[in-house]
């Protein structure tokens, strides 16, 4: 695109009258040598018209708009997709927080005032003029296939609903038939009101839906031997359930760790297996995965005192459900289900379980009492755990007057007896039963196997799963479907032990996310959290000096590398935070519209003032996801910020690359801080680790800059949550306070 | 979009709150047009009253923040606020429905700038913080607001006032003539997110609520501690603001009770435990006593139960309150019976928090157009007839569980798009 740039200063919402405008206008005129001119109300009607009229008549296509935060009138100066629009914010971040004058200092007010929005207004000039307009990246080839993993309820609905889409699937089951655990279920839990009554299994239907439909490609005793590739072009090596293959996934190997097999020290984990990168011929292509492997029940034999694989009175529940499956419950006439271990001063439920262990409790109750009109079960509970509609089924298994149940401490399981305290009879327990079911929980297929199988550089799982016991679960409230590997969504028990409803509900949206990632990436945009957008990391390859920063920090293993480790991108993996472009030493990663160098020139576009301790200047680098809308709303807060202080806007933490900071010393800059999201287990971070990391550089750029003879306190990382609107002020002008105390950059005028 | 009217493949989201921001969303980022439809002035709904979620106790807004971002940056999806639907014709790939939109009576140019606000002399009470503080009759509804345009109340302006905000507008942006605008669009299907509203505290004559300003709602004690809310963030008494040095969380506040809500409102006890960390931040030493059914904090939920119930000036007491008696001092007493012991308690505290459950907007509003409901007044999803629902319009549950089911509402919605 042949640019052709303008600048447009709004004089609307207080700026005209805090600002010499004229003055401004001539920043960008003179020393940014750009195209100039103001407007009373940019964002109204006749603003618009104007700026159209500007597109239209002049021709411009770059808008350089100064005014209001980025953060509001998005549409209004959206000139459409062959144009680009940089936004300076002169309302939120300069006259907003200005705060108003001392007293007898109203000059140097105005002139602090002034110096602040020309720098605003002479970084997004700098912005405009190095900004390009992105073009889609656009897969090679493209597949729009589904695979699903794991073939039970929440697999089958996952396909049936992806296919009613017009999606193609296919299903791989490492059983010889569809159907999973509920396969072994008597019957199922209701799924309307009244919620009263226990559903027949509705498993065959599924079963019988999925087989029937074009679409669905089903693969019995079949398993995935290994996943390359990425969204769009998903390579996967499918193998006989229980094989081995050369094209199993290979195990991540460390710098470290592949230094030690080299010498020998260590065995090759991977021996006799196909390099991670290595393409198999042979691969079927997907354009999405949903891994539905579902969970398997929890060992309860720890649980000494309950007995459980030493009495053959007690069973878990899973153990009962085939039982009465199968017809076998005659004979029993009390039955007591144990909801949580008990023993000491503990109330917890048994691991892995959730409500829906609650739930398998009554229905199991259920059964006892439909088998034998004259039998009994007891319940023990510490928390009946029956949220929502599932009230009512309690509600109803309570009227039963052949199921007792108590909140109860169980101490012990001798052979039929269960001792039992701290009942709501006021007494202790002492029941004599045929059968004790405990109810285990059920434990995901992720805890303890790789499962997903990809052969991608940072290894075959997911990452942290520990954080959440083992289950392949969303650390985003917000945003359940969020995993870290692009363009694969799980659902089902891998995620949490659920209900059926529960289950067929989440299976239907991990469909939904599944073809969502394939049509963006066919559109060649990224998906979640910066849906939509046309840039990508653009690799200046021949100064790569294969130190894989960038394939270790992305958070999204979206890039692997070859045997020399030259990292080999994976664009429909990306979620464009930057990362690669905050780790890379060399400089060589950028987006169109956002790089090493079109910052590095914000920064230095930023005017340093000779020596005077009245006039230092600090930089903020501010997440645009958390930090900068915080500064936003403590500009309509009308919060007071130093003058001395400029913003520049970063995608993420992860993409700020210390030699930004180093630009900013070696400038004459006196302070730089980075403002991002909280991390640690309970992270905020968009984009998982971003914060994290940049936090571990920051801690390493101190070093640098002590052997340099600078304070590494000029330098600081702060995380604020966005609602740390009224705290941010005190925070970074203290950091101001701080740099003030130091004196000015002992590098300035160098 | 690319028409106004809409295609014969959109799809009509009912209820901006993070369910209907959810499904409205997922289905425009497949592909699809999307009419996304909010009764109030601003997107957000309930979570944007909320000061954090449990268990990770962060704010809502970071995720509402990432979620506008997708809505201004993706044009399938036209948003209308301070509009409702009032008629629904038509069938599964071709509805007509009629839209109406009450007056803003701020128009377009507004800029958010606020002179408007700073100039009007007339308050009223502020709704979005449960009447606990006053807002200008000229307003954002709060600090997250979007779209970021202001409101004003007419029934709240008096005559000067009037002229006052007339006058401080800069842009033209004040328009006090705006009438109601009334439009019909054509969408295949229509997902109904139509959420929840707090049960209303009055109905249950026992716990006394509006005879003392000590009880509260479990919703005050979220915009109490929210730092854009009426106390910046204090927890205070209203009325006396005294700093409270005792509390009782009152849990099943008409939930699981057929005289009220029959069923668990799925989210209560977890938000008590959460209250219980805004508690303890502000009052390390106050005493808490919580009276409950059961704690139904199952699954990942267990960890953040357990760590509080470790709280030393905490009492976990199974029974359900009995009732609560304002006393002169400006306490109240909370009634109740240990299950386990059979103890009768009389507690004292200087705060009541009821831990009121969900109704579904619906139920609680009344429908503007005739829906299969449940008895409870939740909306039976039905992918034939393309009228489907999503969050607590379906069914009570939290964030994480709304969202699933607004994500699966986006994919059933798509499904009868593309066979129509």
């Amino acid at each position: 695109m042949d640019k052709k740039i303008c600048t447009y200063i709004c004089t609307g919402c207080g700026i005209g009258e805090a600002l010499d405008i004229e003055e401004l206008s001539g920043v960008v005129t003179g020393e940014m040598s750009q195209e100039c001119k103001t407007h009373a109300t940019l964002c109204g009607a006749e603003g618009r018209a104007f700026l159209e009229n500007e597109k239209k008549t002049e021709g411009i296509n770059t808008f350089n708009i100064c005014a209001c935060s980025p953060r509001v009138m998005q549409s209004e100066f959206d000139m459409g997709d062959d144009t680009i629009t940089i936004r300076g914010n002169l309302r939120e971040q300069v006259i907003w927080t200005a705060g108003e004058a001392d007293e007898g200092q109203e000059e140097s007010h105005k002139e602090w005032l002034q110096e602040t929005a020309s720098d605003y207004v002479r970084m997004a000039c700098t912005r405009a003029a190095k900004t390009e307009l992105p073009e889609p990246w656009e897969m090679e080839s493209m597949n729009k296939d589904i695979l699903v993993m794991g073939g039970g309820i929440a697999g089958i609905t996952a396909a049936v609903e992806a296919s009613k889409a017009g999606s193609k699937v296919t299903i791989i089951e490492k059983a010889d038939v569809l159907g999973g655990k509920a396969n072994g279920w008597a019957k199922q839990f209701p799924t309307s009101y009244p919620y009263a009554e226990l559903e027949e299994n509705s498993i065959g239907a599924m079963i019988a839906e999925a087989e029937a439909d074009a679409n669905i490609t089903i693969k019995t005793g079949t398993e995935v031997a290994r996943i390359g590739g990425a969204p769009g072009d998903f390579q996967v090596t499918l193998k006989a359930a229980g094989t081995g293959s050369e094209w199993d996934a290979p195990a991540k190997v460390g710098v470290d760790e592949q230094d030690l097999i080299d010498k020998g020290e260590m065995e090759d984990p991977n021996a006799g297996l196909k390099p991670y990168a290595e393409a198999n011929e042979a691969a079927d292509p997907f354009g999405a995965v949903i891994l539905a492997t579902g969970w398997i029940p929890a060992d309860v034999s720890e649980y000494e005192h309950l007995g459980y694989g030493s009495n053959d009175k007690v069973v878990t529940n899973a153990e009962f459900e085939v039982m009465a499956k199968d017809g076998k419950l005659e004979g029993l006439n009390n039955v007591a289900f144990v909801m949580s271990p008990g023993a000491e001063e503990n109330d917890e439920d048994f691991p892995y379980a959730n409500s829906v262990t609650s739930m398998v409790a009554l229905k199991q109750a259920k059964y006892v009492r439909e088998s034998n009109a004259d039998a009994k079960a007891y319940i023990l509970y510490q928390h009946m755990r029956t949220p929502g509609n599932m009230e009512l089924f309690y509600k109803g298994v309570q009227q039963d007057d052949g199921i007792f149940m108590t909140k109860a401490t169980v101490t012990g399981v001798e052979g039929g007896t269960v001792h039992a305290k701290d009942t709501l009879l006021g007494e202790d327990l002492d029941l004599e039963v045929d059968l004790v079911v405990l109810a285990a929980g059920m434990v995901p297929t992720t805890r303890d196997a790789n499962t997903i199988n990809l052969a991608y550089r940072q290894g075959p799982a997911f990452l942290d799963l520990d954080l959440f016991d083992g289950y392949a679960d969303s650390h985003f409230i917000c945003f359940p479907y969020e995993t870290r590997r692009t363009g694969i969504y799980t659902c089902g028990g891998v995620r949490k032990a659920m209900n059926m409803q529960e289950t067929i509900d989440d299976a239907t949206g991990a469909a939904l996310k599944a073809i969502q990632a394939i049509e963006s990436t066919d559109r060649g945009v990224s998906v979640h959290p910066r849906s939509g957008d046309k840039t990508y990391p653009e690799f200046f390859m021949q100064r790569c000096t294969q130190c894989k920063r960038c394939t270790e920090e992305c958070p999204f293993g979206a890039l692997d590398d070859d045997e020399k480790g030259t990292p080999l991108p994976n664009p429909s993996r990306c979620r464009r935070c930057g990362t690669c472009m905050g780790a890379c030493p060399e400089r060589i990663i950028g987006f169109k519209d956002y790089n090493i160098d079109l910052i590095g020139s914000m920064i230095k576009a930023i005017e340093v003032p000779e020596e005077d301790d009245d006039k230092l200047r600090i930089l903020i680098f501010a997440c645009e996801n958390d930090a900068y809308p915080a500064l936003d709303m403590a500009g309509m807060r009308k919060h007071k910020l130093n003058h001395m202080i400029r913003f520049i806007p970063v995608r993420c933490l992860g993409s700020v690359n210390m030699a930004w900071i180093r630009d900013a010393l070696s400038a004459g800059l006196d302070g730089a801080m980075l403002l991002g999201c909280k991390y640690g287990d309970d992270y905020q971070c968009h984009f998982v680790k971003g914060s994290e990391i940049a936090n571990t550089r920051m801690e390493n750029i101190g070093d640098t800059l002590s052997t340099l003879g600078l304070e590494p306190e000029r330098v600081r990382s702060e995380s604020i949550a966005i609602t740390d609107y009224d705290k941010v002020p005190a925070l970074v002008n203290d950091f101001v306070d701080e740099i003030v105390e130091l004196g000015a950059n002992p590098f300035k005028g160098f | 979009m690319t028409d106004e009217q809409g295609t014969s493949g959109a799809i009509l989201v009912v209820g901006g709150g993070i369910s209907g921001l959810t499904a409205a969303l997922e289905a425009a980022e497949v592909g699809n047009d999307v009419f996304l439809v909010e009764k109030n002035a601003y997107f957000g709904g309930r979570v944007a009253q909320l000061n954090q979620y449990f268990p990770k106790l962060c704010p809502p807004s970071c995720g509402l923040e990432i979620n506008f971002k997708r809505i201004k940056d993706n044009r399938r999806i036209r948003t209308f606020t301070m509009t409702s639907v009032t008629a629904v014709s038509g069938g599964p790939g071709n509805y007509e429905v009629t839209l109406e939109t009450a007056p803003r009576y701020v128009n377009s140019n507004c800029t958010a700038c606020g002179d408007c606000e700073a100039a009007c002399p007339d308050e009223m009470d502020n709704e979005f913080n449960f009447g606990m503080n006053k807002s200008k009759a000229a307003y954002l509804p709060h600090e997250m607001a979007f779209p970021r345009r202001y409101v004003i109340n007419k029934d709240a302006l008096s005559e000067e006032g009037a002229a006052a905000v007339k006058a401080s507008c800069k842009y033209n942006a004040v328009d006090l003539d705006m009438g109601t605008d009334s439009k019909t669009i054509n969408v295949a299907s229509i997902i109904w997110a139509t959420g929840w509203t707090p049960y209303d505290p009055t109905k249950m004559d026992n716990l006394k609520f509006g005879e003392s300003d000590a009880i509260v709602t479990n919703m005050m004690i979220e915009r109490m501690a929210a730092p854009g809310g009426p106390t910046n963030g204090a927890i205070l008494r209203p009325g006396d603001n005294k700093e409270p040095e005792s509390f009782g969380f009152v849990q099943c506040a008409g939930s699981r009770d057929e005289n009220h809500l029959e069923f668990c409102s799925y989210i209560c006890c977890m938000a008590t435990f959460k209250q219980m960390t805004y508690i303890r931040e502000r009052y390390p030493e106050a005493k808490i006593y919580v009276f409950y059914i059961d704690l139904r904090t199952p699954g990942k939920y267990e960890k953040f139960r357990e760590k509080l119930m470790q709280d030393e000036n905490s009492t976990f007491i199974k029974g359900k309150v009995a009732e609560i008696i304002p006393e002169s001092d400006g306490s109240v007493t909370v009634v109740a019976e240990n299950a386990v012991t059979g103890e009768k308690i009389k507690q004292k505290v200087d705060m009541a928090v009821l831990a009121t459950g969900m109704q579904p907007s619906l139920s609680a509003d009344g429908a503007p157009v005739t829906l299969d409901t449940d008895p409870s007044g939740f909306v039976n999803s039905n992918p034939e007839t393309g009228v489907l629902s999503a969050g607590c319009a379906c069914r009570a549950a939290d964030v994480v569980t709304s969202n699933q089911s607004a994500t699966a509402a986006a994919l059933k919605a798509i499904q009868v798009s593309r066979r129509s």
